[in-house]
């Protein structure tokens, strides 16, 4: 520490190169925030933790219906404490450039997410309501609706009297309280009794039932139970807990980690190359000073700490400063994304990685340099040879 | 007032400079050509073109005592160039695969509002209805060349993990293998109808488990035998076919979802979207393949594209520090030489010149490794991804010579900023002062 002075003076001798170097060191670590924070959002999604659920579908396919008679069956099943069903909508607000999940569910199926977090009263309204419907908060801000209005959705697959015109009243809006799945208040709910009722052609027919635990550690007797219950039927079911449900969908849309990381793998390469080079060039032009610095009484090792410290300190200045800028820019992404990354403050795990790469790349890139100026031989060095 | 000066002539380099990426980016490849010509003819045709040429020899040939640091310059573009095309390449691969699919002489039609077939839901009462309106084709046995098909969505074990996967289920007629020459068998033979028999995409092979021919696996609790593997192309390939009815009869559904149909000459297109609106009967959507499976691609292939601008932007960023802090090191560590080639006579232009001739070849050099790196391992690399049916659509990577050329662009255009301001600092080295240090 009371080399500090020394260590930046060298740091800024050669004042262009060393903020061209910060200036690259921080374009990579901006490029690492996103990129990583985009990996930790779409992780975090598939890894819903603290809640344990369950989510029953056809085992045909997740398209296929399953009768609405399965409620009160699975309900008797030992172990599970309650259980909801939902049927996919599938409408479109206006354009279907603003695509949204929006389906219909049973009674109390808002109840079993409990870290929704919505007005007593408003969920009150959305039973009382025949075609009420609640959305999130983000979902409501972006189209710019207010509890009362009308909101007109054209369906895809159900007609309702011939025409795909439906018109839901909105009586509630929910918030998600962590910050990791706002991505979720991009949702409508609405009463699937209307939509039974409503719809011309799926009648008592359910997409999804979601299952509560009495006992979070039965969820394998108790999905084993369920899936029982419709052995050898016409719609045999599987049931899975919604991380293992979400995982594989979000597996399908494409092996975004992987991607993700080679881009970084790529980034991280040049980045290691551009430093490495700063900090080999950087010992070269001193070495007659760091023979000085041997002349009068530093020893071997605290040569070598002094250039080890000079390089990390210079890719860990630079990384703070990207990933910085990375957390001031992620909402700005966030809201051009239109939905598709929801990430409005950079995750901790983020910081973190970031943080200890910060470390391993100084360190890595500051080595072979701080070797040389600690082999350095003070008569050669100083006579230039 | 000097210092004023040299400030104001940086301001206009920069906006300069603005202007020319963006002239640059927007050149087509005669374009490049055409400078590349002129350049080239300046350099060996007027003096101080020769000039030039003679400073940047010298700095070329001092190259490879430099190589660690002009590598530094290869390398950063070379990743830039690589990350940008592979991106490029996955959005135009999945356009292309798609693109394929469809063609102008089909027409697709669906339930109205619908916008993909597993939303849509057309009636058995519809089909002949539907085919008896005009602007539709007569097959070679006189009747309206079209395949009334089901799509169903079936859960697949995947070779890579051994999760599940949605794939497509086609129901088809006899008529789809007319309407679809592309579609071949390569493997055993077409399913036979009325048996619960199998053929699958060259893709849906690859990708799941048990599709190898003569297989047998159980949909809907009854067991199908795989006959016959079909190669396509196109989308297709990620499908699995079966005869329609019997398919119907298994999952206990008795409309399809849609119904491709030739169209008869040019005008059948608009014939049969004309006859279809004046029929209250029929309120479909009708539209052509090319047009629908292109709307398809869209949303995704925007996507990468415009990620992997970004992403290659602020890579580009990085580069061009990386470039400049290079090319300043090279003119510092070369000072002495530039102050005596500008002594003897060699005036600012040649020397800026000579310094960004250098850069621009490491550029070039830069871009065509990482082009190269990009061709030879994302090049026909294929992934899968959840296409609109909600099911798996296999696609492969496509590094086109367009997506390569604008890659080396890309470089070129990194070269020119890294390289500029250290050439302007060599040609504005003050001669004795340089002379005299070190």
């Amino acid at each position: 520490m009371k080399y500090l002075h020394l260590i930046w003076a060298a740091l800024f001798r050669s004042k262009t190169r060393t903020f061209l170097t910060l200036l690259s060191v921080i374009t990579a670590f901006l490029l690492f925030g996103m990129l990583d924070s985009v990996r930790v959002a779409f992780n975090s999604s598939a890894n819903v933790a603290g809640y344990d659920r369950l989510i029953t579908t056809s085992k045909l396919s997740i398209t296929q219906s399953l009768p609405y008679r399965l409620q009160t069956q699975i309900e008797q099943v030992p172990g599970v404490a309650k259980a909801s069903y939902a049927t996919w909508f599938g409408g479109i607000y206006q354009d279907p450039k603003n695509f949204f999940p929006n389906f219909s569910v049973g009674p109390g199926y808002i109840e079993l997410y409990p870290e929704y977090i919505i007005p007593p009263d408003q969920l009150k309204a959305f039973y009382a309501t025949r075609n009420g419907a609640i959305v999130g908060e983000a979902l409501a801000k972006q189209h710019g609706w207010k509890i009362g209005d009308t909101i007109p959705l054209q369906a895809t697959i159900f007609p309702t009297k011939g025409s795909n015109n439906w018109e839901f009243k909105l009586v509630g809006i929910f918030k998600l309280a962590e910050n990791s799945r706002k991505g979720e208040e991009k949702q409508l709910m609405f009463n699937w009794k209307y939509f039974d009722e409503a719809n011309d052609f799926s009648k008592g027919q359910v997409h999804w039932y979601v299952v509560d635990l009495a006992n979070a550690n039965q969820s394998t007797q108790v999905a084993r139970a369920i899936d029982a219950l419709s052995d050898n039927s016409d719609h045999e079911t599987k049931t899975q807990t919604e991380q293992a449900f979400n995982q594989a969908f979000f597996k399908q849309i494409g092996d975004i980690g992987l991607i993700v990381t080679s881009i970084m793998g790529a980034v991280f390469f040049t980045l290691v190359l551009l430093t490495g080079n700063t900090m080999a060039q950087a010992v070269r032009e001193r070495i007659p000073e760091l023979a000085v610095l041997k002349t009068i009484g530093f020893s071997n090792r605290s040569v070598l700490w002094l250039v080890l410290a000079e390089a990390t300190l210079l890719v860990v200045l630079g990384g703070l400063i990207g990933l910085g800028i990375a957390a001031i820019v992620m909402p700005a992404v966030s809201a051009a994304s239109m939905g598709l990354i929801q990430l409005p403050h950079m995750p901790s795990a983020t910081w973190l990685v970031g943080i200890g790469l910060m470390l391993a790349i100084g360190i890595g890139v500051g080595l072979l340099p701080a070797l040389r100026a600690m082999r350095l031989n003070i008569v050669d060095a100083l006579a230039g040879r | 007032m000097s210092r004023m000066k040299k400030w104001l002539g940086n301001l206009g380099v920069v906006l300069a400079l603005i202007a020319g990426l963006v002239a640059w980016t927007m050149l087509p490849w005669y374009g490049v050509l055409a400078v590349l010509v002129a350049l080239v003819l300046w350099l060996l045709l007027t003096r101080t073109g020769r000039l030039a040429l003679e400073a940047a020899k010298i700095g070329i040939a001092s190259l490879p005592q430099r190589w660690g640091p002009s590598a530094v310059i290869v390398v950063g573009i070379a990743g830039v160039v690589g990350v940008l095309v592979a991106m490029l390449a996955m959005g135009a691969g999945f356009e292309a695969t798609l693109k394929q699919t469809g063609n102008d002489q089909t027409a697709i039609i669906l339930r109205g509002g619908s916008q993909a077939e597993t939303n849509s839901v057309i009636t058995r009462d519809q089909v002949p209805l539907i085919s008896s309106l005009a602007g539709i084709a007569k097959g070679p046995d006189g009747r309206p060349a079209l395949s009334p098909e089901l799509s169903q969505v079936v859960n697949m074990v995947t070779k890579a993990d051994h999760t599940d996967a949605n794939a497509q289920l086609r129901g088809v007629g006899e008529a789809a293998w007319t309407l679809r020459p592309q579609v071949k068998i390569i493997e055993g033979r077409k399913f036979n109808p009325g048996m619960r028999e199998l053929v699958v995409g060259q893709g849906a092979k690859k990708q799941y488990v048990n599709l190898e021919v003569g297989k047998q696996l159980e949909l809907a609790n009854q067991v199908w035998t795989v006959v016959g593997v079909f190669a396509s192309g196109d989308s297709h390939d990620s499908e699995l076919w079966a005869d329609a009815d019997t398919l119907g009869a298994t999952y206990r559904r008795n409309a399809f979802q849609s119904v491709t149909a030739k169209l008869d000459g040019k005008d059948g297109f608009k014939k049969l979207k004309a006859a279809m609106a004046a029929d209250p009967r029929l309120k479909l959507d009708v539209d052509t393949t090319r047009h629908y499976y292109a709307k398809q691609s869209e949303g995704l292939s925007k996507f990468l594209k415009i990620l992997g601008t970004i992403i290659g932007g602020i890579m580009a960023v990085g580069a061009v520090f990386g470039a400049l802090n290079t090319m300043y090191a090279a003119v510092a560590g070369r000072a002495r030489e530039i102050a005596t080639m500008r002594a003897i006579g060699f005036r600012g232009l040649p020397v800026v010149v000579a310094v960004m001739l250098e850069t621009m070849l490491l550029a070039l050099l830069g871009g065509l490794v990482g082009g190269a790196i990009a061709w030879l391992i994302f090049n026909g690399y294929s992934v899968s991804t959840l296409g609109n049916n909600f099911s798996q659509v296999m696609f492969q990577f496509k590094v086109s010579p367009e997506l390569l050329w604008n890659g080396l662009k890309w470089a070129l255009g990194i070269g020119l900023v890294g390289g500029l301001f250290p050439a302007l600092r060599a040609a504005r080295l003050p001669v004795t002062e340089a002379l005299r240090a070190a």
